[in-house]
């Protein structure tokens, strides 16, 4: 049953709910009728994190009948800072765990379905099909992609939101004769380019601002009210409290919503060119306990530490210099010279993506510390900051 | 022509933290090559080596998507701004 034949036959209100949603019904614009809409909505949220956090609050606050929750991640001490559906005694849980328990307090009407998995190529268009609008709250250029295109496929509109330290951006998608994602960002940007919230941090309160946007418009597309973000772009400048709105077309040329030549899911890792780091084709790894051996017997090594300015004065490896990953290519020639050059950053993947652009540049004898600094924090030297 | 081109902060640190700067041009291109010219570090971060667009980087002329107003050769007048928005993912 779609959301149009449910309207015909909209779910009941308690005596409870009519009191709970008073402000609601006082709306002209919401009234009875808007309110039961909401409880035969079907929201799904991708992604329960910084901007899955408002979005479920306010969400089932609001009396979204059915939200779905993907993600599968556990609740980390650094989460905290921001995503403020989960608490400090849930630290290790899993968030979707977290989630049902804090949204089925806000809101016990509300009904939780929960997908601890990965969304993929594979389940993606199964697991969307059973809902009316779909929330891009995930935190990678693959996911966007898949969440993009898997919504254009199966017809339901993408609240769209996305934040990187102080800025934001936010739209609605695959809306039937509006842009998509593709639209707007035809291609991702190279593995390592735009550092992620825990490479370049976040203010805390910033997905807060975008969820909460995104939220909004959640609620207008269930009511049918307003005007949506559907066709504009809206940049968020929170140092400044700046807003502007830019239009978004449709781009003809688009190969999902545009040529329509894009009929299925693809390998989106792939996609974003991430494959080949992952897997790590044809770059050297050097473990901790191994660097930590040719120190010791003297190698000559040029020890570089290639995560953003913030992680490195959080504490870096004794001996490091600093060439953050943008700056790689640029800086070649301080490379080299006979030493040994090993790269290292948090976990092993920006490092990778260095190397390759070192052997790329004709430097031989190129290492990347595999595991990066969260290995040497666990084998060689636990008192560097974690983070 | 005199154009204020808007930088988002992740791309500022590469215009001595320059938010908004003035630019002289006749089209969007010759703008921004202006700016390139005053910042060199830039220039990689705003087109590829052939000095196209990227797909990952959106340029507006006031609101509008310069893709549907000539690309970089779109022609600017006195006082019009330049908006640089790159994709970020973060969530």
């Amino acid at each position: 049953m779609d959301h149009a034949q449910r309207l015909t036959e909209l779910p009941e209100l308690s005596a409870e709910e009519l009191q709970r949603y008073s402000r609601h019904l006082l709306l002209p614009e919401v009234g009875l009728e808007g309110q039961r809409r909401l409880k035969a909505g079907r929201v799904l949220l991708v992604g329960a994190g910084g901007l899955g956090s408002p979005l479920g609050l306010y969400l089932a606050a609001a009396g979204v009948g059915h939200l779905g929750i993907v993600d599968f991640d556990v609740v980390d001490v650094t989460n905290l800072q921001r995503q403020v559906l989960h608490g400090t005694r849930d630290v290790g849980r899993p968030k979707l765990d977290s989630a049902r328990d804090r949204l089925l307090d806000v809101n016990p009407h509300t009904h939780i379905e929960t997908y601890e998995t990965r969304l993929t190529s594979e389940n993606a268009l199964d697991i969307i099909a059973g809902y009316d609008v779909v929330v891009d709250g995930t935190d990678n250029f693959p996911t966007r992609y898949l969440v993009n295109d898997a919504c254009v496929l199966g017809g339901k509109p993408n609240v769209y939101g996305s934040i990187f330290r102080f800025e934001g951006q936010a739209s609605v998608f695959a809306t039937p004769e509006g842009p998509c994602y593709r639209c707007l960002f035809r291609e991702p940007p190279p593995p390592g380019l735009v550092p992620s919230c825990a490479e370049g941090g976040v203010l805390g309160v910033l997905p807060g601002l975008v969820g909460t946007i995104q939220a909004t418009e959640t609620l207008k597309i269930l009511l049918g009210i307003g005007d949506t973000l559907a066709g504009r772009l809206l940049l968020v400048d929170a140092l400044r409290m700046q807003f502007r709105t830019l239009k978004l077309k449709r781009d003809p040329q688009c190969p999902v919503c545009g040529t329509r030549t894009l009929r299925e899911l693809i390998d989106y890792e792939d996609f974003c060119g991430l494959r080949a780091v992952h897997t790590g084709t044809g770059v050297a790894e050097v473990t901790p306990a191994e660097l930590v051996a040719w120190r010791a017997r003297g190698d000559a090594i040029d020890l570089v530490d290639v995560r953003e300015p913030g992680e490195w004065a959080l504490g870096h490896l004794p001996g490091a210099r600093h060439v953050p990953l943008g700056t790689v290519a640029s800086a070649l020639d301080t490379f080299g010279g006979g030493r040994t050059t090993v790269l290292y950053c948090k976990g092993g993947t920006r490092s990778a993506q260095a190397a390759r652009i070192l052997s790329e540049g004709g430097l031989t004898n190129v290492w990347s510390l595999a595991g990066g600094i969260l290995r040497w924090r666990a084998e060689v030297d636990p008192t560097l900051p974690n983070y | 022509m005199s154009i204020t081109v808007h930088l988002p902060t992740m791309l500022a640190r590469l215009a001595g933290d320059a938010r908004s700067l003035e630019a002289r041009g006749g089209t969007v291109g010759e703008a921004l090559g202006d700016v390139i010219g005053r910042f060199p570090a830039l220039g990689p971060r705003l087109r590829d080596e052939a000095g196209k667009p990227y797909g990952f980087v959106t340029f507006y002329l006031n609101d509008e998507d310069i893709r549907f107003q000539g690309g970089f050769a779109a022609p600017v007048a006195d006082g019009d701004e330049v908006i640089v928005v790159p994709t970020v993912a973060g969530g």
